[in-house]
């Protein structure tokens, strides 16, 4: 395995953690905690497994993950915002609701208890390299962008400088006359818009959906949002890291060198120790979980 | 303004206007029931939606639903063992809450309980008596439970670490563990599975009832009882308890009145995880007799929703268990007729519609009672005003 191969591998793994990564900064850093990144991130992969099998084309495909990705942000909106529900109980439930929402649809829809049938997906369907040919998704530069992006969108626009002033000191975005409640409505549409194309990611590029396919991602996006600290490059970052140490993990699976559920512990345990502040402390938004 | 009060109080018939003002912060028991009333009402809408998108009539799932659960003994044993395992994950929750903390982790610590109690009990001699064997299990499952929760305890106590973050964090690093130790340490070939217990295990409900017969009810629910019973003492008739609550509403007044918050957020977290633990025994010691992979499978999670509904207290948590208990085993029943998520989906709905109809009853009977004091007010001052000639001409 040469070191590009490797490179291409792990940035396969990371896309999707760096689209929920995104998706997770931008509602965090608007002061809406990011629990529910594995449901919203679920939701899009059958979005999308719906839309292209409908539609017959994984764009309609990235449609169909968005519109279902959007509907259950607006159930966290308006639980969250509307009704100043609790996150941390929402988020859990969000999650909860999505996995059975799914299998329940699947069962509807397809009728069977795993899986949705082959759906078509981004080109690479007779390439000779299988590697280079998931490249011609175009939701592998979504997810390539997509931090950088919103690094750019945080610190160089006037929505950024207010989503920041929500999610620090809302009361004083509120003296500014910045609408606090709209702003976190925006903030929390796009991140889970992003949050699902990383669910979609998946669904397009295994050309199905299976039950509860997202594995836990969600919550490995959380992790680097927060081992990252919030900044959208040093997230991105960690997003690599941690698709680094699986794709390590999955070359090393014939050496045993090391159980691979220590593997699977690294992205955890890394949060736990940055949180501890044991190698320069992890400092949420002011404002993180508190909606007035 | 102050002189006729002055004149109020001197004067006697003025005590005839009630001295007693509405309660200003509303019924404290309507709070609590009426949320969970329209949460039941959104979700059987739901539900009803959902029936009749497959094409079923929702009386007939209804009714399937209940004669599976409450119908036979069969069914009602399913629902109390199930109400078990989730009463200890609710406590969990709502021990932490009540201090003001998320203890998201109950999902691994209930695996760990389960866990090492079905190691000592694994490790225990075949000739142990019983009641030895099932108390140093209980012990481990509380420590097993309890150890891991100490991590999100301390670092939170400590150095002010989200516990809601690592709880979660850690409910990975912990399954995984688990995963490792039974897969590639202890278990029986081809399963995953640890040997069985040779001492310690609890008797089903069935030995004494024979209509249970086949249920996997077991009399861990007495166990259950006895922790919710506890827990209650715990929390509102010892002056730990009045500590912990007082961390959990107000920690910095707390500060004040000499409490050592970071002590009790430690000691509660560890509780908390103690009380998670203790739910193993349900499966461990009581249903199958030994650990395997995968058997909390959600219980921990369903615990915030138990806790929610049981508004943090231990005989609603009681109450909720089996509410929540009732439905998993419900959509056991009415698969044949449309898929058994439906009540997961329900599940969540009455989690999403309890958490957002709280604060929002809690505003609106606040509201109501606001006014009510208002119009208290403004009546009692127009009487004052009515009388007061007759109070200055006795001057």
């Amino acid at each position: 395995m040469s070191a590009i191969a490797f490179l291409l591998q792990t940035i396969r793994i990371a896309i999707p953690y760096l689209l929920a990564a995104a998706g997770g900064v931008m509602s965090e850093r608007v002061g809406i905690i990011a629990l529910g990144l594995e449901g919203l991130m679920l939701s899009g992969a059958f979005g999308a497994a719906m839309g292209s099998y409908y539609g017959g084309s994984p764009w309609i495909g990235l449609l169909g993950a968005l519109a279902a990705g959007l509907v259950m942000t607006g159930v966290l909106a308006i639980a969250t915002l509307r009704f100043k529900a609790n996150q941390v109980v929402v988020g859990v439930a969000l999650n909860l609701l999505v996995v059975a929402v799914t299998r329940f649809f699947l069962r509807l829809v397809f009728d069977s208890a795993s899986n949705s049938p082959r759906v078509p997906g981004f080109g690479g369907e007779g390439t000779a390299n299988a590697m280079l040919a998931s490249f011609a998704n175009p939701v592998v530069w979504i997810g390539l962008v997509a931090l950088p992006a919103l690094g750019w969108l945080l610190y160089q626009t006037p929505f950024g400088l207010r989503a920041r002033a929500v999610g620090e000191k809302p009361e004083a975005a509120v003296t500014l006359g910045i609408n606090v409640g709209a702003l976190r409505l925006k903030g929390l549409l796009l991140g889970g818009a992003l949050a699902s194309l990383g669910g979609a990611y998946l669904a397009l590029d295994q050309h199905q959906f299976t039950d509860g396919m997202t594995a836990g991602r969600g919550f490995i996006a959380l992790a680097a949002v927060i081992f990252g600290r919030w900044e959208p490059m040093r997230v991105a970052v960690a997003c690599l890291l941690f698709a680094g140490a699986e794709t390590l993990q999955i070359q090393l699976q014939g050496a045993q060198l090391v159980p691979s559920q220590f593997v699977e512990m690294i992205p955890y345990v890394l949060t736990i120790v940055a949180l501890a502040g044991v190698v320069g402390r992890s400092v949420a938004p002011a404002a993180l979980g508190k909606t007035e | 303004m102050s002189e006729p009060n002055t004149q109020m109080k001197s004067t006697g018939e003025l005590l005839t206007v009630p001295a007693v003002p509405p309660r200003v912060a509303g019924n404290t028991l309507l709070e609590n029931t009426l949320p969970i009333i329209v949460a039941l009402a959104i979700a059987a809408v739901v539900g009803d939606l959902l029936i009749l998108t497959f094409g079923e009539s929702p009386a007939t799932v209804y009714r399937l639903l209940v004669e599976g659960t409450w119908g036979n003994a069969y069914g009602i044993g399913q629902v109390l063992y199930k109400a078990t395992t989730l009463t200890f994950t609710g406590l969990a929750f709502a021990l932490a809450g009540r201090a003001g903390l998320f203890n998201v982790g109950a999902e691994s610590q209930l695996a760990m309980g389960g866990f090492v109690a079905g190691v000592v009990g694994m490790l225990l001699p075949a000739g142990t008596p019983g009641a030895l064997g099932l108390l140093l299990c209980l012990v481990a499952a509380a420590a097993g439970g309890a150890t891991v929760a100490a991590v999100p305890g301390a670092l939170r106590a400590r150095f002010g670490a989200s516990e809601v973050i690592v709880t979660i964090m850690l409910n990975f690093v912990v399954l995984a563990l688990l995963n490792w130790l039974v897969s590639a340490k202890i278990h029986v070939p081809e399963t995953l599975h640890t040997p069985p217990i040779n001492s310690g295990g609890v008797p089903r409900l069935s030995d004494l009832f024979a209509a249970f017969h086949g249920s996997a009810a077991n009399w861990t629910i007495i166990i259950a009882i006895t922790a919710a019973l506890v827990s209650w003492w715990y929390l509102f008739r010892t002056r730990g308890g009045y500590e912990l609550r007082a961390v959990g509403l107000q920690p910095d007044a707390a500060e004040y009145g000499g409490i050592s918050v970071p002590r009790v957020i430690w000691v509660s977290m560890c509780m908390s995880g103690a009380l998670a633990g203790l739910g193993g025994l349900n499966f461990v010691l009581g249903y199958k007799g030994y650990y395997e992979e995968g058997f909390a499978g959600g219980a921990g999670f369903l615990g915030i929703a138990v806790a929610l509904v049981g508004r943090n207290h231990p005989f609603g948590i009681l109450f909720a268990a089996l509410l929540f208990a009732t439905l998993s085993q419900g959509g056991l029943a009415v698969n044949a007729l449309v898929p058994k998520q439906l009540t997961d989906i329900l599940t969540a709905v009455v989690i999403l519609a309890v958490a957002t109809a709280v604060p929002e009853v809690q505003r609106q009977l606040r509201a109501a009672a606001a006014n009510a004091l208002a119009a208290f007010t403004r009546a009692s001052a127009q009487r004052l005003a009515a009388q007061r000639p007759s109070a200055e001409g006795d001057a």
